[in-house]
């Protein structure tokens, strides 16, 4: 139980996905100039982690990794498919996105044309593929602890888009030089982020 | 397809090789591709090595979507996409893997990341469906040059003044135990800025880049 509660703190703080790895960067930016839709993205990132992680979990442990196809007969213990991991996940990550986007589409549709064309982007978010390929390398024992670990991932992705987004409402009446404003003055505002999220890293859980 | 045919490198082609190179560069304009020059940018080689994997991929992914982009259907257009970015990526992570293995290793996780690479998606999307191939050849170089040049110049400041090498090489003399035993810079008691190592300092250099070059090109600056 510990253990999971560490992880869970683990990738929010620590091992965040924006602040530490850079990932998914790109929307980061783009949506973050207001916290409305700021935070519909957010969730709706925390979901489709929530969601691909434990099944390319699935998907690593019983076809891709080395020697998982000896469920099949022990003749397939040699087989190594692991170089098709990137199309696999990815091929789970788009239909999960289109699911997602049909789901928003059907019960929420202010949110879905708020988000606008940045819910289908999702697909091609680096920190869904990110988050799989680094549970790929964290090897863990069972799904729960990767259900956290994407829980944790889309939480911490969260707080930091929505960090950013209320700066950025706030300093749109700052004296910004002229050819910082705008995106200049968010790297920096990031990079700043990112040092005082550093202050995390020597936390022993 | 109407009208004369435009030389192979008629002013406009040739706009398409150098605007990403400074006015609509991909990285500090287009704000795409932001996650790979962030985090491999810590030495000068893997920035390198990552920069030629794209350009690799983006040359046949532009040219290979443009050739069959009347054959796809709209509904499922981003699935292909993928699907020919991944299979591309695949091939550069094996040769990677089978030729220069340490670089691999450093890049782990980021090769992967191509795929989903915003410049590489971004330019499928805004180009390569709706021109010819040798457009998309040339809009493809221009752009991975563009991603390759802020790549190397941040790795570049952050690799010389983070541990004092380029490429590996000590260039600014090499730092021994005690001060007088050193040679070059160290000599003088210069010290490497560790923290350019790290994280933070990469999204700080790019934004200070963003800054130079808007000073210099005012077109750019956001109202």
């Amino acid at each position: 139980m510990e253990e999971l509660g560490s992880l869970f703190v683990k990738s929010i703080f620590i091992e965040n996905m924006i602040f530490a790895y850079f990932l998914g960067m790109c929307s980061y930016l783009a949506v973050s100039k207001t916290v409305k839709t700021a935070v519909g993205l957010g969730v709706a990132v925390i979901f489709v982690l929530l969601v691909t992680i434990p099944i390319n979990y699935f998907l690593d442990t019983y076809i891709l990794r080395p020697g998982a196809l000896v469920w099949l007969g022990s003749e397939y213990a040699d087989i190594d498919l692991s170089f098709l991991s990137f199309i696999m996940f990815i091929a789970v990550i788009a239909s999960m996105v289109q699911l997602v986007e049909m789901i928003v589409e059907r019960f929420a549709p202010a949110l879905y044309s708020a988000l606008g064309i940045f819910l289908p982007l999702i697909a091609v978010n680096c920190s869904i593929l990110g988050g799989s390929l680094f549970m790929q390398q964290k090897n863990f024992s069972n799904v729960t602890e990767s259900i956290i670990y994407g829980l944790g991932s889309g939480i911490g992705w969260f707080l930091a888009i929505l960090a950013i987004a209320s700066i950025r409402e706030k300093i749109t009446y700052s004296n910004v030089p002229q050819s910082l404003k705008g995106l200049g003055i968010t790297f920096i505002i990031t990079g700043l982020m990112a040092i005082a999220f550093m202050s995390f890293s020597g936390i022993k859980l | 397809m109407a009208g004369k045919k435009e030389a192979l490198f008629s002013k406009k082609n040739r706009k398409l090789l150098s605007d990403p190179l400074n006015d609509d560069n991909p990285i500090t304009v287009q704000v795409l591709g932001i996650c790979s020059a962030l985090a491999i940018t810590v030495q000068l080689k893997p920035a390198i090595v990552m920069s030629i994997a794209v350009l690799f991929v983006m040359i046949f992914s532009n040219v290979i979507v443009s050739l069959i982009r009347n054959l796809i259907p709209n509904r499922i257009r981003i699935i292909v996409q993928l699907i020919i970015v991944a299979a591309l990526v695949i091939l550069v992570d094996q040769i990677l893997k089978a030729y220069a293995y340490d670089v691999s290793k450093e890049l782990s996780v980021f090769v992967g990341l191509i795929i989903t690479n915003c410049i590489i998606m971004g330019r499928l999307e805004a180009f390569a469906l709706a021109n010819g191939p040798w457009k998309a050849f040339l809009d493809a170089i221009g752009n991975a040059a563009g991603y390759g040049v802020i790549l190397i110049i941040v790795a570049f400041f952050r690799e010389l003044l983070g541990s004092g090498k380029l490429m590996g090489y000590e260039i600014l003399g090499h730092k021994a135990k005690t001060i007088a035993e050193s040679t070059g810079l160290y000599q003088y008691g210069y010290e490497n800025n560790g923290f350019m190592l790290l994280s933070p300092m990469a999204l700080i250099t790019v934004g200070i880049l963003i800054w130079v070059q808007r000073s210099r090109n005012q077109k750019l600056i956001e109202q």
